[in-house]
């Protein structure tokens, strides 16, 4: 008996290989069943949508795959793209320069191109403080910016040259990433130079009013403390440009080194969208900060004077401003003034802005605890140490997506200014593209081709913003 | 309507609070410098081409002002304005001078507070429609949806032509000239109207021209000018007379090739007063007595420009109709210079 038990009797020595779960269990079919479908409702759903999309791509299609690059007219474009039809990206390939930098000299563009690249050298510091995040960033940045001048200038002298200093400036960032604090304090005046052009003593010579503003704070501030140190180093520096920069100017202004001037209406696509939104952008925070700050304040004047500012602002539609801007201003000043156009709109734009991040950041603050403010006093910390050290890095922090969204909303609210008679790219420079008899008629492909940069740019700044949070993120980890 | 009150107050403070300067003519000479009012692209009127240089029928007027006063057609710049900001730039002083395909009306002369100094081009409204919706005249539009831009004088016409003739009509708006376009194309309106001109250079831009028709009417006169401030008449008389030169230049045959040769063979003493060979018309303007020869030698005479940027060489093909001389039956005709 126990032999044939011995006989029949298995014992597995090994596992079993598992098996795979049911073919409706598993993989890509699990999948769809989960999610498309789920039920009756949501099969039929699933259905209607994919005939939906099958539908767009099938009249849309086409179009995109037939498209034509190479042509000289939209008439060219019909015949070649046939009876069915089909996009005309020549019109790009012919006057995509006017969209990225309206009517800048062509044989200077490796100045605002060099502008631009620099932008983001001077962001670094200020994106990745002390990372070397940063200088990726950069090395990434100098790469493209002497590959797009290999291909637009055909100065060798120019493309070395700006390729060894984007080289130095890569080395300074992966060396020393804090040091760019320096670039990013020159930029504005860098930028202005490479832009409009002229002397380089003009923008020195104004650099020098903020030296003088310094001086005067760090004399005044040990005895008279930050307030009226600010206020007097402000008020020196504002005598400084008023009185003595232009004999400075006229001094040295014939002296080189020098480039050509540009005028602002040359100025027009891409190039015055940035203009005008990166320096709206860097200008409102700060004057953003400071009215939010205002009106949390329990000085009457100065809580008065920032809610009027505020409301006053938010109340007035930004298409009001820029005629304000363009037409109004032009009443109130001496006759002959010669008030750059782009510059009364940057004023006007930045305010506009700063208004609407004055409250994002209020938000901010209310949202931070009251024993915060009341560990800040338990410290000992004057009213100007507690902000910077306490209440604003919190608040700040708390207000980064509310910051990103009106920064975005401010960068495609500069195609406004085409109400003004300025250059935007979406619909100053389509007009006058649609204004050359070859072109006009065109319809889609402007509006796309801009459409798409605004979107790859806007995604880039909401992108950094969640990996800003993400970093920030000190709670519920 | 509320838009031009505003735009007027605002124009007549400025006047009386006097801002404008003395002499325009003092200014540009001191600035070197024509400051002329441009549109921000109209096709064949003005608009800058693909390397930035500014061209077009408006834009050729510009230069022969600034050629006149200035010795150089060169010497320009010019400011693209639009519909709204173009008059309060000329009354705030942006501008010298807007040559904008700006219709000549009462209210605009008067309430404005400018002065439409010439016609350079008679133009008018029209309508156009597909072929296959089998109407040949407007009258015959009854019930139709038509295509019209916003804030324009053509939509008050429209509605005074409708109202008149006792037909209805739903209007379809839009915001620009390409978009009446593409809703025109698309069918979502039967008939597309603005200005004739405007009409021809859409359909001479179409895939299929030849199934779309511009219907006979003419429903509004819109005189189109050369506009300039209220008060300093001398710089309206310059204006003015810059484009009767060109016309006095078509008219005598002058053109900028051979233009040399006319100055100094012509025995016409009208030819030789225009070209500065006697007299001096230009030392009673304030300006160097080439000014004519100077303005007709920057683009031609008036024909020249016609047939350069809009006639019917050019893919618009505008015939000259009401722009002809007055020799050849149009209305373009200029006072005697003597």
């Amino acid at each position: 008996m126990s032999d044939t038990r011995a006989e029949t009797a298995f014992i597995r020595t090994e596992m079993l290989a598992p098996e795979l779960p049911p073919v409706t269990e598993r993989g890509i079919i699990k999948w769809l069943r989960e999610n498309l479908f789920a039920g009756w409702l949501n099969s039929a759903l699933t259905i209607v949508s994919l005939l939906v999309v099958f539908l767009l791509l099938k009249s849309a299609l086409p179009w995109w795959l037939n498209g034509v690059w190479n042509a000289t007219s939209l008439g060219e474009c019909r015949t070649i793209a046939g009876p069915e039809g089909g996009a005309c990206w020549a019109v790009i390939k012919a006057r995509w320069h006017q969209y990225i930098f309206g009517f800048y000299p062509q044989d200077a563009y490796w100045r605002p191109i060099l502008a631009f690249a620099l932008m983001f050298v001077a962001l670094a510091p200020v994106l990745y403080y002390g990372l070397r995040n940063g200088a990726k960033l950069i090395g990434t940045v100098a790469v493209l910016t002497v590959l797009s001048l290999a291909l637009l200038d055909h100065d060798v002298t120019h493309v070395v040259l700006i390729a060894v200093l984007m080289a130095v400036l890569f080395a300074v960032s992966w060396i020393a990433p804090k040091r760019l604090v320096y670039v990013t304090l020159l930029y504005p005046f860098v930028a202005f130079w490479l832009l409009w052009g002229g002397s380089v003593w003009k923008p020195v010579a104004t650099l020098l009013g903020f030296g003088v503003m310094v001086l005067v704070y760090r004399l005044i501030q040990p005895r008279l403390g930050v307030i009226m140190g600010t206020a007097i180093g402000f008020l020196a520096a504002c005598f400084y440009w008023l009185f003595v920069q232009g004999i400075i100017t006229g001094a040295l202004g014939s002296l080189p080194p020098g480039l050509a001037g540009v005028n602002s209406d040359q100025f027009g696509g891409f190039l015055l969208a940035f203009v005008i939104g990166v320096t709206a952008i860097t200008c409102s925070l700060p004057i953003g900060i400071l009215l939010a700050l205002g009106r949390r304040s329990d000085m009457v004047l100065i809580k008065t004077l920032s809610v009027g500012f505020i409301e006053f602002i938010r109340g007035v539609p930004l298409i009001t401003m820029l005629f304000t801007a363009s037409l109004l201003l032009q009443y109130f000043l001496p006759p002959q003034t010669n008030f750059d156009l782009i510059l009364r709109v940057v004023i006007l734009v930045t305010l506009f802005a700063a208004a609407y991040i004055a409250e994002v950041i209020r938000g901010g603050l209310a949202a931070l605890p009251r024993g915060q403010y009341e560990a800040a006093d338990a410290l000992g910390l004057d009213y100007w140490q507690a902000q910077r050290l306490i209440i604003m890095p919190q608040a700040l922090k708390i207000s980064i997506p509310g910051i990103v969204s009106t920064f975005i909303g401010l960068f495609k609210d500069t195609t406004l200014v085409s109400f003004v008679g300025l250059l935007d790219p979406l619909r100053g420079v389509t007009q006058i593209v649609r204004a050359d008899i070859n072109w006009k008629g065109i319809y889609w492909e402007p509006y796309i081709f801009v459409g798409v940069i605004f979107f790859l740019i806007c995604f880039g700044m909401s992108r950094y913003s969640m990996y800003l949070e993400q970093k920030l993120k000190t709670d519920h980890r | 309507m509320k838009k031009s009150v505003f735009l007027g107050v605002v124009a007549a403070t400025a006047m009386t609070a006097g801002f404008a300067s003395a002499s325009t003519l003092d200014d540009v000479k001191a600035r070197g410098e024509l400051l002329c009012g441009s549109n921000t692209g109209l096709t064949g009127f003005g608009a800058p081409d693909a390397n930035g240089n500014w061209v077009g029928f408006d834009v050729s007027l510009c230069r022969a002002v600034a050629a006149a006063v200035l010795g150089d057609p060169a010497k320009v710049k010019f400011v693209p304005t639009t519909g709204e900001t173009r008059f309060t730039a000329l009354a705030s002083g942006e501008v010298d001078l807007l040559v904008r395909n700006s219709t000549w009306t009462f209210s605009r002369d008067n309430d404005l507070k400018l002065d439409f100094v010439a016609v350079n081009y008679y133009d008018g409204q029209g309508f156009m429609v597909k072929k296959d919706l089998g109407v040949s005249s407007a009258k015959e539009l009854d019930g139709a949806t038509v295509c019209i831009q916003t804030g324009t004088t053509t939509e008050l016409n429209l509605a005074d032509f409708f109202k008149f003739n006792n037909i209805s009509y739903t209007p379809v708006t839009v915001q620009d000239d390409s978009e009446a376009q593409r809703q025109y194309l698309a069918g979502a309106c039967d008939a597309y109207t603005t200005d004739a001109s405007g009409l021809a250079a859409s359909r001479a831009t179409m895939a299929d021209p030849e199934n779309h028709i511009i219907l006979p009417e003419i429903i509004s006169k819109e005189p189109l000018g050369p506009v300039v401030r209220h008060g300093d008449n001398q710089w309206g008389d310059i204006v003015r007379w810059t484009y009767f030169a060109l016309l006095i230049a078509e008219e005598k045959g002058i053109t900028k090739a051979n233009i040399e040769e006319v100055a100094a063979s012509s025995t016409d003493p009208e030819v030789r007063r225009l070209l500065g060979v006697e007299g001096d018309s230009g030392v009673m303007m304030g300006l160097d007595n080439n000014w004519a020869k100077n303005a007709i030698a920057a683009n031609g005479n008036y024909g020249e420009i016609f047939e350069a940027n809009i006639g019917a060489s050019t893919p618009i093909g505008l015939a000259r109709g009401l722009n002809a001389l007055w020799t050849q039956g149009g209305l373009q005709y200029a006072p005697p210079l003597r």
